[in-house]
């Protein structure tokens, strides 16, 4: 009888302890969680590009549930996160604008040359560092894919030796703005469909001997533009998404065709 | 003293018996704004301007600068841009020549009464290290330690390049005075002059010049590559380690090279600043492989026609030595301060890249025992933290461990781009 008695009587006192100490343990040490934020990390799409300003989705997630950060810096998420998450805070809902990310740059093998044949290590950062690229336009996409390997979503890809990106699949994240070594992506709102495609900064002869479909800084479109958008800065022709109505007029009147209407040329 | 990894290469130096000859003087020259490091010049003259031999012709007040003297007497053209082989950008002057070659009226030989005005004639003629760094002489030559050893470097341990040997053959009376003037003006009790073993006869020359004088010592360093590079002389010839982020002056050395030591005495007696550089020519796709004096500015493509070259079948062309130098893709590429030889050649393999079988043969050649392997792996998984553990700015891109690589990966390369990532942050 003792045999089973007293390993019992053992154990269940060890239980009984543990089970006292773990109690004490996890009132005193409690850590309070907010139960928004774990709602709302739930409602991130947690892929932690960092759009948002902050570290990743749960950084993200803390900010807004402490301070006082909008509720729609989520872009991959977009309106449905922004959403979930001004519901979960009680805040109103603030509409994101959707935009996309657009390459600065229309510079494909037909338009533009090589200089070189460029040997070393296949990425753009490492084709910058050697003359400048190997493209004769030094400003345009060096069409080594840097911002291909960065997107988590596929949507970029090269073709004919420039980077071109896929509307439908753009989450407007960022992470391709910042791995371009010559800046030519940047971001713009989704319905403002009309790019300038070229970011040479050389005078209009070099930048026509270089390139067909480069910008020559005639400054055309300054004077057809309705709406005071567009502005040739360095001989490069800048709009200014803010006043830009979309009309269509600098694209038509662009004899170049530097200037693209997303809405008609994928 | 322990000997440092190092790889034997082909010494192929063709033209080391074969005189210096003066290039003819080219039709146009185009002087780059930035030929040593630091930033770029502004030009001082205007397009349609006269410039002569040896007139200053662009400068800048930023530190690391050298101002930039004209090669060459003629009419200012142009002021074009150019591109450099590292990325960089700078504004660059075209002259188009008279033939005349006048010297400028200002050019007198620099009065000297005191280590300062030594210093600044220094900087006024424009010197920097010619062996390739390009680092400006008047900064190496005022340390803020005292320097107790000059090393003169006459290693040359890259293939085909015969150009500081051709200095030591034809002028070696210029070395040594240029070494003594330098011991006095800067108060320094020792030299060292290095050279690879391989060329006895500059060996043999110098130490009869240097017979008289105690303070001057001659070296023969072991030919292996790459024997040349500043940390790695030091420790061959005096067993002391540069560590990370020190300059050899704290250590009290100062490394010259031995054409610029040469060049530092010629300026002293006649005041012409550096407008000429002593350039090899060779390659299997030069049919008179030779070494030529030209102007700085001269464009490639002019001394390849009087080294008669095979222009339409060279597929590789080099400015500076195969380890370290950088291919060229244009002709109208202009030699600069740093240039020191001129290779074309006629075959052009490509390497193929294959996966790394960590065989570890480039951690055994690395003279500074550094892991290239490692730091390749760290930089493509963007590691910074792991990079500059792994002391990845100590490289010297000396490239022994791209070229022993049997995988022929971009080793060296990475390591310049891991370099780039790290001052990026």
């Amino acid at each position: 009888m003792e045999t089973y008695v007293i390993p019992i009587l053992i154990f269940s006192g060890i239980g009984l302890i543990a089970g006292i100490l773990l109690h004490v343990a996890s009132k005193t040490f409690e850590v309070k969680v907010d139960e928004k934020i774990e709602q709302i990390n739930e409602a991130l799409p947690q892929i932690n590009c960092g759009a948002c300003g902050y570290a990743g989705c749960a950084d993200y997630a803390n900010a807004v549930a402490e301070n006082d950060v909008p509720a729609n810096l989520c872009k991959p998420g977009g309106n449905e996160t922004a959403r979930k998450i001004s519901q979960i805070l009680g805040k109103d809902v603030v509409e994101i604008v959707p935009e996309l990310a657009v390459v600065h740059c229309n510079g494909d093998c037909n338009a533009t040359t090589k200089k070189f044949i460029f040997d070393g290590i296949q990425s753009c950062v490492a084709a910058k560092r050697f003359y400048n690229g190997d493209g004769v336009c030094t400003y345009g996409c060096l069409g080594l894919g840097d911002c291909v390997a960065v997107c988590e979503y596929g949507a970029i890809s090269i073709k004919d030796s420039i980077a071109y990106i896929n509307k439908s699949a753009c989450v407007s994240c960022g992470k391709c703005v910042k791995a371009c070594p010559n800046q030519l992506i940047s971001l713009r709102p989704v319905s403002k469909h009309i790019d300038v495609a070229c970011s040479s900064r050389d005078n209009g002869k070099i930048t026509k001997l270089n390139c067909k479909n480069g910008c020559i800084g005639c400054k055309i479109c300054e004077k057809k533009c309705l709406s005071d958008a567009i502005k040739v800065v360095d001989y490069c022709a800048e709009i200014d998404y803010e006043k830009c109505t979309v009309c269509g007029a600098c694209y038509e009147a662009c004899p170049t065709g530097a200037i693209t209407n997303c809405s008609i040329k994928i | 003293m322990r000997k440092l990894n190092s790889i034997r290469l082909k010494n192929n130096k063709v033209t080391e018996n074969l005189e210096t000859v003066e290039l003819p003087i080219p039709k146009k020259v185009k002087i780059p704004m930035i030929m040593s490091i630091g930033d770029a010049c502004i030009p001082s003259v205007k397009v349609g301007d006269e410039v002569f031999v040896g007139q200053k012709i662009a400068d800048s007040n930023a530190f690391l600068s050298l101002p930039i003297h004209s090669s060459v007497s003629g009419k200012v053209v142009a002021i074009s841009y150019y591109n450099l082989a590292n990325g960089k950008t700078c504004k660059a002057v075209e002259i188009e020549t008279d033939g005349k070659q006048t010297l400028s009226p200002n050019i007198s030989k620099p009065l000297i009464t005191s280590k300062d005005s030594f210093l600044h004639a220094l900087r006024e003629s424009g010197s920097c290290g010619l062996g390739g760094a390009g680092f400006p002489t008047y900064i190496k030559l005022d340390p803020k330690t005292t320097i107790k050893t000059l090393i003169i470097n006459g290693a040359e341990c890259e293939p085909y390049i015969t150009s500081d040997y051709r200095q030591m053959m034809e002028s070696p009376d210029d070395i040594i005075n240029g070494i003594k003037y330098v011991m006095q003006c800067l108060n320094i009790p020792k030299a060292i002059i290095a050279i690879e073993g391989n060329k006895p006869k500059a060996i043999e020359v110098l130490k009869k010049r240097a017979e008289n004088s105690s303070e001057i010592e001659v070296v023969a360093l072991p030919s292996r590559y790459p024997q040349g590079a500043e940390k790695v002389i030091i420790y061959t010839t005096t067993g002391k380690i540069i560590e990370e982020g020190q300059l050899p002056s704290e250590q009290g050395i100062v490394v010259i090279n031995i054409s610029t030591i040469a060049f530092i005495y010629q300026y002293i007696q006649n005041g012409i600043p550096l407008v000429t550089k002593r350039i090899t020519v060779d390659g299997d796709a030069i049919q008179n492989p030779c070494n030529v004096f030209a102007p700085i500015g001269t464009p490639v493509s002019d001394i390849l026609s009087f080294a008669k070259a095979e222009t339409d079948e060279i597929k590789k062309l080099l400015l500076g030595g195969p380890m370290m130098g950088m291919s060229l893709y244009s002709l109208d590429t202009p030699i600069v301060k740093t240039s020191n030889a001129v290779l074309a050649f006629k075959t052009y393999e490509k390497r193929l890249e294959s996966p790394c079988i960590r065989c570890g043969r480039c951690v055994s050649v690395c003279p500074l025992n550094l892991m290239p392997v490692e730091i390749e792996k760290s930089y493509i998984h963007n590691k910074v933290d792991e990079l500059k553990k792994l002391k990845v700015s100590l490289c010297m891109n000396c490239g022994c461990c791209s070229y022993t690589c049997p995988a022929n990966r971009k080793l060296a390369e990475s390591h310049q781009l891991a370099k780039a990532l790290i001052q990026k942050g």
